[in-house]
């Protein structure tokens, strides 16, 4: 073997290694991060937690049902908002459009992205909820249906322009039109790539509490229907993680766990309803 | 097979008939339906601008461009710059990628690459909760973890071994740039881990196995074939990051000290753009200083729009013809 | 599979949406100080108890969001740690054509918190130290300033870091409206306000970002709330007061602070109460006001506030001092029963 060939299998060997190291230190961290979660959030999670109201200050116990159901309409809201509008825009972006208008799409979503939760908050203030004289579900939703919309929006189309040309040939070759490849090639193809795009986009707003301040408020209480503010989860993390009592401490780790879980399940069961056997094969 | 299929037109082609008889295609409509979704993206943003602008107008008037350029923030005397803001979301957005690209594309490239499908899948599954879990968690878990190890560990054996770079001197309070930047950088991998690994897999394997073919190591294969096919897409995930780490609220406001200094260590307190509208809008009472966090928003939104070009334009002027269309 | 994942989601979205007509109390809505956050959470919840049909949801937005969205329209009241300044009252009365009135509910206090390694004991600090330090001039705490008014404490040579609060709150305003008050320099130069521009000092977010960033830096001090350094049983100083004694913050020092202002209280009870007179006083106290618009077009809201309010300042009172807040002076309340009629 001449000496050239063995130092590249060297390289070659060391740099596989290097890779494994990095994914090991991401994970490691990862790992460190979820077991301290449920440690200190596995040691208040009873049944109280997902079924009782919270309770004020110096009473221990309650729980942080309202927080849950409010969460859980709030990412419904801000899914229907910013799925479709990632989703479709993707589309148009990666099968439609002109370089051009794919330019500005994408530069201004890329900077839509990198607009701070606050600022959000503050814009859907103004749009939901000044000109209607009070805070709302609705509002919160809307806060965080545009944040999702940018993640959608760029992970998709990334997606979908990776599916290899020779699909959409095949297609064309057949006499589908357009359309008809994109809703059954394309997307299945990528059906994975998009299905991940959303649930990044969806964790991440799960988690936001700057834009739900100034939209959905908060409540100590249920919140009936779509029009009033309401508790959320990660409000109630940040109100009650920074409280000087120790209960409250507990439970805001509790929640964090939770908030974890539900993204867990929501995941998995996506996963599992959009599962099917797909032609592409992984390469 | 004698019966023909017409073959709606579709594209440039159909160019020359009448709007409403391309209407009647199915494809014309997906075009315009698609169209309208992704125009509205840049309808929100022009319209987020244009708010910004608009809730800005009091400090604007009163200090102009001098805005970007004064140090002094005081709420009392109402006199408002932003240098010690834009330079600590600089800052530390710059440290958490610096971190966060080589170790996230690493981990890309062995998920996708080297570790069994099972293996794989399942870590990706749970670096994605990474995403889900709430930023003031992270805020927490750095005051309570990183920051103590940062103030006992880290920072002491940096300043003892590069002490003499201007970039480790000064006390080691634990909090500061360099622990916003890394909390940061744990806060976007990822994004970075996930969207680069799916579109490593999914470069066609003819490509490795063309590398491979003429001789080339494993690693070769990877890094000069099928890494540069899925440039694009791991760019895409970089700015996903490089947006994330720009506009992270609570996480960066509980570890960089909260001190608008302007400083070259790494080891000293700051603040960020961010973290100071989202500590100081709620109680703020004046209508200047209020509005002055608004151009804040406004600031850094120009700064998400000067990195991004500077960026892409990166993208194209080092384009191969790696994965066909080296779009920016 | 599919379908009946779609049949769930939309049975799901019929039932959160038919919630909302099957609840039929009363909801009213109030936003502002995070300070008297935790009595208030404990009042709404009581009056709850004992009246079902009214929910009073209040949320902890920070004082100036309290007087923002008031003024705006969105809440029903706010709430707020010091009183609305009189730019701010002439935009509420422009804005709605009536006025908006304060309600002093509690009293607190802030204390000076340090960890100054090889000290265990409860420290003095004059109001001219504690100025000098956070203004950067008295940078050890060897400083004769600190040691001529604790003998017998071993101060060390060491450099003091100051620690502040980073977001806009009403711990910080009392803080810098007490340093205004004890200190010419600190008045003309930083002022008083819910955010100032600190001479000197790291930000901690928070109370327990103060806290912690105490317990983890030697030889730092800062201020908290004396509800929080007593829950979480943190060490702190001893003020000078005018009278010239050193007091420490307790329920009787803070109540003390505001029997001097309930006698010459001003009918709008827009009152700053630190640094007051009295023997016994602690000079770091503050009321906290919650802020009801004049007039209701929804009588039924009204009515349910004005009827909270008089709890408030009979029953409410007796829950206070178990959380480390000191009860009004009667004077106070006697004055805020007859100015509650002014709503209507």
């Amino acid at each position: 073997m001449s000496p050239r060939l063995r130092w590249r299998k060297f390289v070659s060997g060391f740099m596989l290694t290097m890779t494994g190291v990095c994914a090991l230190v991401a994970v490691s961290v990862l790992f460190f991060i979820l077991g301290y979660l449920v440690y200190h959030g596995g040691r208040s999670i009873n049944w109280d937690f997902f079924t009782k109201l919270p309770k004020p200050v110096g009473e221990t116990g309650g729980g942080m049902a309202n927080a849950i159901v409010g969460s859980a309409k709030l990412l419904l809201l801000a899914s229907l908002l910013g799925a479709p509008i990632g989703f479709l825009g993707a589309i148009y972006l990666a099968e439609f459009s002109g370089s051009k208008v794919a330019f500005v799409v994408r530069y201004a979503a890329d900077l839509l992205n990198g607009v701070p939760s606050i600022v959000i908050g503050i814009f859907a203030f103004s749009l939901a909820v000044l000109p209607f004289k009070h805070f709302s579900t609705l509002a919160g939703g809307f806060a965080l249906g545009l944040m999702m919309i940018p993640i959608t929006l760029r992970s998709t189309e990334e997606f979908l322009l990776a599916v290899p040309r020779a699909l959409r040939e095949a297609a064309m070759a057949l006499g589908a039109s357009k359309w008809k490849t994109i809703a059954t090639v394309i997307v299945p193809a990528a059906y994975r790539g998009i299905l991940t795009a959303v649930l990044l986009a969806f964790a991440r707003v799960a988690g936001e509490t700057a834009p739900l301040l100034f939209t959905a408020l908060g409540n100590r209480f249920w919140s009936p229907g779509w029009n009033q503010p309401t508790a959320s989860l990660p409000e109630m993390i940040f109100r009650y993680a920074v409280a000087p009592y120790e209960d409250w401490n507990r439970q805001a780790w509790a929640a964090g766990l939770v908030l974890l879980g539900l993204i867990l399940v929501i995941n998995i069961i996506a996963r599992a309803i959009l599962a099917r056997g797909i032609a592409v094969p992984r390469a | 097979m004698a019966a023909t299929t017409t073959v709606p037109s579709a594209g440039p082609i159909s160019g020359s008939r009448s709007f409403l008889s391309r209407l009647r295609d199915g494809d014309e409509i997906a075009r315009l339906i698609t169209f309208l979704f992704a125009v509205s993206v840049v309808l929100v943003t022009i319209l987020l601008v244009f708010e910004l602008w608009q809730g800005s107008a009091l400090p604007r008037h009163k200090f102009g461009l001098y805005f970007l350029v004064t140090r002094v923030w005081d709420p009392i005397a109402e006199q408002f710059g932003a240098l010690p803001f834009i330079y600590g979301t600089l800052i530390t957005a710059t440290v958490s990628l610096v971190i966060a690209v080589p170790l996230g594309i690493g981990a890309a490239i062995f998920l996708a690459e080297l570790a069994p499908a099972r293996l794989s899948d399942a870590l990706e599954f749970f670096i994605d909760l990474l995403a889900a879990v709430p930023s003031v968690i992270y805020g927490l878990l750095g005051v309570f973890i990183l920051v103590p190890l940062m103030r006992d560990y880290v920072q002491p054996g940096l300043k003892s071994a590069l002490g003499f770079l201007p970039l480790f001197t000064g006390p080691a309070y634990g909090i500061g740039f360099l622990t916003a930047g890394i909390v940061l950088a744990i806060m976007v991998i990822p994004y970075i881990i996930s969207v680069s690994r799916e579109v490593l897999m999914s470069v066609p394997r003819d490509q490795r196995e063309a590398a491979l073919g003429l001789g080339s190591t494993r690693w070769e294969s990877t890094w000069k074939v099928v890494v540069p096919f899925a440039r694009t897409g791991i760019m895409g995930s970089i700015f996903l990051a490089l947006a994330r780490a720009l506009g992270e609220t609570m996480a960066v406001t509980m570890v960089i000290g909260n001190t608008p200094t302007i400083s070259a260590s790494l080891l000293s307190p700051g603040y960020s753009i961010a973290a100071v509208i989202a500590n100081e809008f709620t109680e703020a009472t004046g209508d200047v200083h209020l509005q002055a966090l608004i151009e804040l928003g406004l600031v850094l939104f120009l700064l998400t729009f000067l990195l991004n070009g500077v960026a892409r334009l990166l993208i194209v002027l080092t384009s191969q013809r790696g994965s066909g269309t080296a779009h920016a | 599979m599919k379908r009946i994942a779609g049949n769930f989601l939309a049975v799901l979205t019929l039932a959160l949406t038919v919630v909302a007509f099957v609840h039929a109390a009363l909801s009213i809505t109030g936003a502002g100080a995070t300070f008297p956050y935790p009595i208030y959470s404990k009042w709404f919840d009581e009056y709850k108890k004992q009246n079902p049909a009214v929910e009073i949801n209040y949320q902890s937005i920070g004082s100036g969001g309290g007087i923002r969205q008031v003024t705006e329209g969105t809440v029903d009241f706010g709430a707020s740690d010091g009183p609305m300044s009189d730019e701010q009252l002439k935009a509420f009365q422009d804005k709605h054509g009536f006025g908006v009135l304060h309600f002093p509910t509690v009293l607190g206090a802030d204390v000076p918190t340090y960890n100054i390694p090889g000290v265990t004991s409860a420290l003095n600090f004059t109001p001219e130290a504690l100025a000098g330090i956070f203004l950067g001039k008295i940078t050890k705490w060897n400083d004769p300033a600190i040691t001529s008014v604790n003998k017998g404490v071993n101060l060390p040579g060491n450099d003091i870091v100051v620690v502040h609060r980073s977001e806009g709150s009403g711990t910080t305003y009392i803080w810098t409206d007490y340093l205004s008050k004890v200190s010419e320099e600190w008045k003309s130069k930083v002022g008083k306000g819910a955010s100032v521009n600190w001479p000197v000092g790291l930000g901690g977010k928070g109370n327990e970002g103060v806290t912690g960033q105490i317990k983890n830096a030697p030889n730092s001090i800062g201020y908290v709330e004396l509800i929080y350094a007593v829950s979480n049983n943190i060490a702190y100083g001893n003020v000078k007061n005018s009278s010239g004694a050193f007091v420490k913050a307790d329920l009787a020092s803070v109540s003390a602070a505001a029997a001097a202002a309930a006698k010459t209280m001003p009918d709008d009870f827009r009152v700053s109460i630190t640094n007051p007179p009295g023997k016994t006083a602690y000079p770091i106290a503050s009321f906290t006001w919650l802020l009801i618009p004049e007039k209701f077009s929804d009588s039924a809201k009204r009515d349910a506030i004005k009827g909270f309010v008089g709890w408030m300042l009979k029953d409410g009172q007796n829950y206070v001092e178990q959380l480390s807040y000191a009860k009004l002076p009667k004077e106070v309340v006697a004055k805020e029963e007859k100015a509650l009629a002014k709503v209507q």
